[in-house]
């Protein structure tokens, strides 16, 4: 556990709560999807624009994974076991994308 | 770790012998068997969750793209794939206002704000603050039910369709006959291809089903905390374990709301 449980009896009551970092990772991640809609709306859709939001969108999923899944805090081993099977999404994604746009050419 | 176990090793075979975290007797990963099982199952889900927005790279990819130079002002149509500004652009009360994305940018804010209020509830667990976890879990559970509610409405409005319908000219049973569809379902689909409703139903539907096993949950861990179940236990990491579940529906939400309604 990244956080060990601080008991009554060793601080003498109720610990303050450490809120600091977690309101951090909030406006950061409303920060982020503000900036999808505005670019959503002012920037013409193209393959830029779609590299843009996948970019901000893996932002925020590090966030997400990082400081409220306390997936930071973990072992490395424990990090790279989870992260590196994830690698076969990023092949089926390529090959599937390649096949459907072979699958319009022959429609 | 091991070698101390051996009575009979001489002294110079213990010192060639590394001892490795792998012998046993320890907990490499230093989580619990419930935490850790919680990522694989979560990892597993992520595999699922891919599948089937890959799936919707592919459908998408295989069906012509909608260009304005060819197709003219957009219009929804059976030839290409609509562009999902224009299908999700309506928010409650505000009939025939075209509000693109604004109802999913609320329901986006809702899952992330319910997210805080979920690490918020994992922190007070921390402390044992009892007080505290059962405010910030009441908060979740309110965040998840908002976001099933508004889920619900997008819905009923997306399988109801617009007022004017969209007219299509379709050969059944041999003939050319024009009708008029009206919203979506499995079948048929005023947007666009039925294979983006389809898609719309299975993604955000499966996503739906994950965010109301969560709420469920969620209650569950209310309950059990208001009750007194982890103050007897002395810690609160059930409540840590629901919580990564709950913040995966949050992250797999991101990823749906990029790949379905921005891009």
């Amino acid at each position: 556990m990244a956080h060990h449980p601080q008991h009554h009896a060793s601080t003498g009551g109720i610990a303050k709560p450490q809120t600091q970092a977690i309101w951090k990772t909030f406006w950061i991640l409303l920060g982020i999807t503000a900036l999808e809609f505005i670019i959503a709306f002012t920037m013409k859709s193209g393959p830029l624009r779609v590299a843009i939001f996948v970019g901000m969108t893996l932002v925020k999923a590090f966030y997400i994974v990082a400081e409220f899944m306390h997936l930071k805090g973990e072992v490395k081993f424990l990090i790279w076991s989870i992260l590196i099977p994830l690698v076969f999404v990023i092949w089926l994604l390529i090959a599937l994308i390649v096949e459907g746009g072979a699958i319009d050419q022959v429609r | 770790m091991a070698a101390t176990t051996v009575a009979s090793t001489t002294q110079s075979e213990m010192t060639e012998r590394k001892a490795s975290i792998w012998d046993g007797g320890n907990e490499p990963l230093k989580a619990s068997y419930g935490k850790l099982m919680m990522w694989f199952f979560l990892l597993s889900d992520a595999f699922t969750f891919s599948a089937l927005l890959i799936t919707y790279g592919l459908i998408r990819f295989s069906h012509t793209a909608y260009s304005e130079a060819v197709h003219g002002p957009f219009k929804f149509a059976q030839e290409y794939w609509p562009i999902p500004e224009r299908v999700f652009d309506a928010i409650p009360f505000f009939h025939d206002i075209h509000a693109p994305l604004v109802f999913v940018g609320i329901m986006t804010f809702v899952l992330i704000a319910s997210s805080v209020t979920m690490v918020l509830a994992v922190e007070a667990g921390h402390r044992n603050d009892r007080h505290d976890v059962e405010k910030w879990m009441l908060w979740t559970i309110l965040g998840g039910a908002t976001f099933l509610g508004c889920q619900a409405w997008e819905w009923t409005h997306f399988i109801t369709g617009t007022e004017a319908g969209t007219t299509i000219r379709t050969l059944e049973n041999g003939n050319w006959v024009t009708k008029t569809l009206f919203g979506a379902n499995l079948v048929a689909n005023q947007y666009g291809p039925p294979a983006f409703a389809d898609l719309f139903f299975f993604i955000t539907g499966f996503h739906g089903t994950h965010v109301l096993s969560g709420v469920v949950l969620n209650i569950l861990i209310f309950y059990n905390t208001a009750v007194g179940v982890y103050e007897r236990r002395g810690h609160y990491e059930m409540v840590e374990k629901v919580g990564l579940y709950w913040h995966f529906v949050d992250l797999v939400w991101v990823f749906v709301f990029t790949f379905f309604y921005l891009v």
